[in-house]
């Protein structure tokens, strides 16, 4: 953590609002968002284990919530968000080896993130009602 | 302009905030475990959705199932209080509320964490 003189009123580099939005750029950020929407979608986990730990009503009151309409909706968000935080990672985890900042590289490794977490979250949610 | 740095400071290479890359690394640690209990924990989740709170507790009294459990709050809640620590440090530039949103973060991670762990225990003991 830095402690660098904040009122010194330095010029600052542009920020987000200046650059025209691309695909690697757009990735980086919706991997942010993802992890940062993933944080406060702990709530929801707590929420139905401790409703678990509960007993039979209360669990029932939580599972209804979460089976309802609204409630599948944003388990269908959070299953997105927790794919696609998965596979930006493991994107990093490949630049973290040295690999994967070429030109083409990186675009294709973009694409994939977005395409291959749209698609697991929805083959994983088929096989979801599949298995019901 | 010559290096201020001491000979020992540029061994240890911690930098200033003393603890080189360690925040880094554990970020890394906990990822490489997450998509292994993060796919697990999907997985039991999918197998247990529209299930009965009878199924839930007995899945949860598997000891392979709790103990896995366990591990996936650990590495997740660890995982992510890094990351929200970095994006804290990145957009909050005022000392007293940058200080006041890490203390929250660590509050925020550890209910989430004992709370959950204290869940998965009682389930694993038998509900």
């Amino acid at each position: 953590m830095s402690n660098a003189d904040q009122q010194g009123n330095r010029p600052l580099s542009p920020h987000l609002q200046i650059y025209k939005p691309i695909l690697t750029m757009v990735m980086s950020i919706l991997h942010r968002i993802t992890g940062a929407a993933l944080y406060f979608g702990t709530v929801l986990l707590a929420w139905w284990l401790i409703a678990a730990a509960a007993g039979p009503q209360y669990f029932d009151f939580v599972n209804g919530i979460y089976g309802s309409f609204l409630g599948r909706l944003i388990l269908f968000g959070f299953t997105w968000a927790l794919v696609h935080h998965m596979l930006g990672g493991i994107r990093h985890f490949i630049w973290d080896m040295g690999a994967g900042f070429g030109r083409e590289a990186r675009e294709w490794l973009a694409k994939a993130t977005i395409i291959g977490s749209v698609s697991l979250t929805i083959l994983l949610w088929i096989i979801g009602y599949m298995v019901r | 302009m010559s290096d201020m740095r001491t000979p020992l400071a540029k061994v240890r290479g911690l930098g200033s905030a003393k603890d080189g890359t360690d925040h880094f690394w554990r970020q890394r640690v906990t990822a490489v475990a997450n998509v292994f209990l993060i796919s697990f924990f999907v997985i039991l989740v999918i197998s247990l959705q529209g299930s009965s709170y009878q199924d839930v507790v007995a899945a949860m009294g598997n000891p392979l199932v709790a103990i896995l459990m366990l591990l996936v709050i650990l590495s997740g809640v660890y995982h992510m209080k890094l990351g929200m620590q970095v994006i804290i440090e990145d957009y909050i530039h005022s000392e007293g509320k940058k200080v006041l949103a890490l203390l929250g973060n660590t509050f925020f991670c550890a209910l989430i964490g004992l709370g959950t762990l204290f869940a998965v225990l009682k389930l694993g003991f038998g509900g």
